[in-house]
């Protein structure tokens, strides 16, 4: 009997090596994924980079606003001192609004996404793993999940239980209308990806490795850390690139429709809430967020698909 | 097959139950009392408990949920005396912000709801399907490209921004509607004219944004179909391009499809929310946000959420049984 051995000279290489040589060559998903480093970085950095342009977000920058409330100039008041124009009527800078809400937008969309990845992680290998009527019983449970309302019960609840989160002291105003949005993404977010974890668990169950392992007396715990769960990081990385614009859209739509972040603070969605009462006096307030919006989340979308091909190139892009 | 149908319908009722209860329990543990809200001004501990006696909150969650139950096929009688009032069957309970049966208000926004939801769905369907059957027959030309584009904007935009969008720079600037006649409701069977201009902005933002999705899935399903055996065996025997396509590509191409139509379809039965929004549709979606947002009105947002839940139940329930019916392999299961 031989045994293959590994030729001297030829480089060996990890799988994520190989991947990462794949999402390299990709140069659609290379250059969105940029994009969107350059836009988190910028939203995370907000307060030293309104500091270098010497820019305070809560300034009101009347003497840019003209008597009628529009911005003064071209293009919502466009100019070197305000990149992105003014917001009309109270006249604070609009690049510095965006930067400050985007913040709040990448947060809830980061933290949703990586906790409902770690609980539908966990419930998913359960359920695939163990199988039998521990599996019937989540199967269930996240359909049950997945029938109800998710959009209705957001709104209908997140005013008692803004004031509910703020009564027990766990955050105030807007940091408590955060926690219950982030609450409610993850309730209703979970179930998907642990379908996803639990067919994948199935299958890797079946494979000749595991049987090994078994074999060699390995304890299920070991069979499910170090056998099981390295197999799923590429999943889990690929649907946390995905899922982060749906989050971050969310975000927004919810805002916009008034549950979520409340004024003074400022997100995409409520800048372009206020923004559809000036939208003939003054609509690059209305155009320039949206456009930056879709421009995040096109390339988020751009690099998460990228990402999949480099990961798993035998997926199919749906 | 019947086994199959019983043991779906069973299931389905099961979930609508629990459902129902977990909407009573949540609603009934929050901080809000309907029967303070009810009260106005002048409030005192006697009408506040007068209320919650007149609105059935002076039991348990279990009881008012049973009521709930009963309501809707016997109909509910409020009060006592003169002050008493019915809501015939079926009843959702009373809106005490509004003064009406929330079947009534139900009613009258239901109609608008779902000239959304089937105008936006005959539109995606049409405009996503034939885009993505026609970008897999001339894959890789500049048609495929170009519906690409299309399919990745489409995927990326949040609807509040397209319907934002189309509102603003295209039916408003060009004075397509009249700000005045914005969400005004006209019935179909009077004025279908007036009726198919109001919702058509409405039906393209919404149809737009699913096209792209069943753009997308149409396309990689008609192309994996057309690699499958059958289709070259169908082509060896010398059966026509078009007949290959009609009959042997599509058939088995769109019917993955229709699944997830069906339920999307049921979402938007139960309410599109930002869209009615934005152009100001008086729809379920519009009706739930204005209650839970204005004046927390509880039995009108415990009746859309219930709604909602049940459009969406029933519509799995349906694509379910066409799929046992299409394909006998799924009754084994």
């Amino acid at each position: 009997m031989s045994v293959t051995e590994i030729e001297p000279g030829v480089k060996v290489r990890t799988p994520a090596q190989i991947a990462w040589t794949r999402l390299k060559k990709n140069k659609v998903a290379m250059v969105s994924g940029f994009i969107a480093l350059f836009f988190i970085l910028a939203a995370f950095l907000a307060p030293f980079i309104t500091n270098l342009l010497n820019l305070t977000p809560t300034a009101q920058y009347s003497s840019g606003i003209a008597d009628t409330g529009i911005p003064i100039g071209s293009f919502g008041g466009l100019s070197l001192r305000h990149p992105l124009g003014l917001e009309p009527g109270v006249g604070r800078d609009l690049m510095s609004l965006l930067l400050y809400g985007s913040r709040i937008s990448f947060t809830v969309a980061i933290i949703t996404s990586v906790a409902s990845i770690g609980l539908g992680m966990i419930v998913g290998i359960a359920g695939g793993y163990f199988g039998g009527r521990v599996d019937a019983v989540i199967g269930r449970f996240s359909d049950l999940v997945l029938s109800f309302p998710s959009t209705f019960m957001i709104i209908a609840l997140s005013l008692p239980l803004t004031q509910r989160v703020e009564a027990a002291h766990i955050a105030r105003d807007n940091g408590a209308r955060v926690v219950v949005l982030v609450v409610f993404f993850v309730i209703f977010g979970w179930p998907a990806f642990a379908r996803l974890v639990r067919s994948q668990t199935l299958s890797i169950r079946e494979r000749d490795f595991i049987m090994a392992a078994k074999a060699q007396g390995a304890s299920g715990r070991r069979i499910i850390f170090k056998e099981i769960l390295p197999n799923l990081w590429p999943t889990a990385i690929v649907f946390l690139s995905l899922s982060l614009p749906g989050f971050l859209a969310a975000e927004a739509v919810f805002s916009f429709l008034g549950v979520g972040v409340q004024a003074p603070s400022s997100t995409w969605g409520l800048v372009l809430s206020d923004a559809v009462s000036y939208w003939q006096q003054d609509p690059a307030y209305l155009l320039i967020p949206s456009g930056m919006l879709i421009i995040v989340v096109l390339s988020l979308n751009l690099f998460g698909d990228g990402l999949r091909d480099a990961l798993d190139p035998k997926s199919d892009r749906a | 097959m019947l086994k199959f149908v019983s043991r779906r319908l069973l299931s389905s009722l099961i979930i609508l139950i629990v459902i129902s209860a977990t909407v009573f329990i949540i609603f009934n543990y929050l901080p809000f009392d309907p029967a303070r809200l009810a009260c106005g001004k002048h409030c005192t501990p006697e009408i506040v408990s007068g209320n919650r006696h007149r609105l059935g909150l002076d039991v348990s969650w279990w009881m008012q949920w049973w009521e709930y139950l009963k309501g809707i096929f016997v109909g509910r009688t409020y009060g006592q005396g003169a002050a008493m009032f019915t809501c015939p069957a079926p009843a959702f309970g009373y809106s005490f912000n509004q003064h009406a049966c929330v079947s009534t208000i139900l009613a009258s926004a239901l109609p608008v709801t779902v000239s959304l939801a089937i105008g936006a769905f005959i539109m995606w369907m049409f405009l996503g399907v034939g885009l993505g059957v026609i970008s897999a027959r001339f894959r890789n030309t500049w048609i495929d490209r170009a519906s690409n584009i299309f399919v990745l904007v489409g995927t990326s935009l949040p609807t509040f921004i397209s319907g934002l969008l189309i509102l603003l720079f295209i039916v408003l600037k060009f004075n397509l509607i009249s700000p005045l006649d914005l969400g005004q409701w006209h019935s179909p069977l009077t004025a279908p004219w007036e009726w198919f201009t109001s919702f058509f902005w409405p039906w393209l933002s919404l149809a737009l944004i699913y096209a792209a999705t069943y753009t997308r899935f149409t396309r990689s399903n008609v192309i994996e179909t057309s690699s499958e055996d059958f289709i070259r065996t169908a082509r060896a025997k010398g059966v026509s391009e078009r007949k290959v396509l009609w009959k042997h590509t599509l058939r088995p191409a769109l019917a993955p499809i229709l699944t997830i139509a069906g339920l999307d379809f049921a979402g938007l039965l139960g309410g599109a929310i930002i869209t009615e929004q934005i152009f100001q549709l008086p729809g379920l979606g519009r009706l739930t946000l204005q209650a839970a947002l204005q004046d927390y009105d509880l039995p009108i947002i415990v009746s859309t959420t219930i709604l909602a839940a049940t459009f969406v139940v029933v519509a799995n329930l349906i694509v379910d049984l066409a799929y046992a019916f299409l394909d006998p392999r799924i009754r084994v299961k």
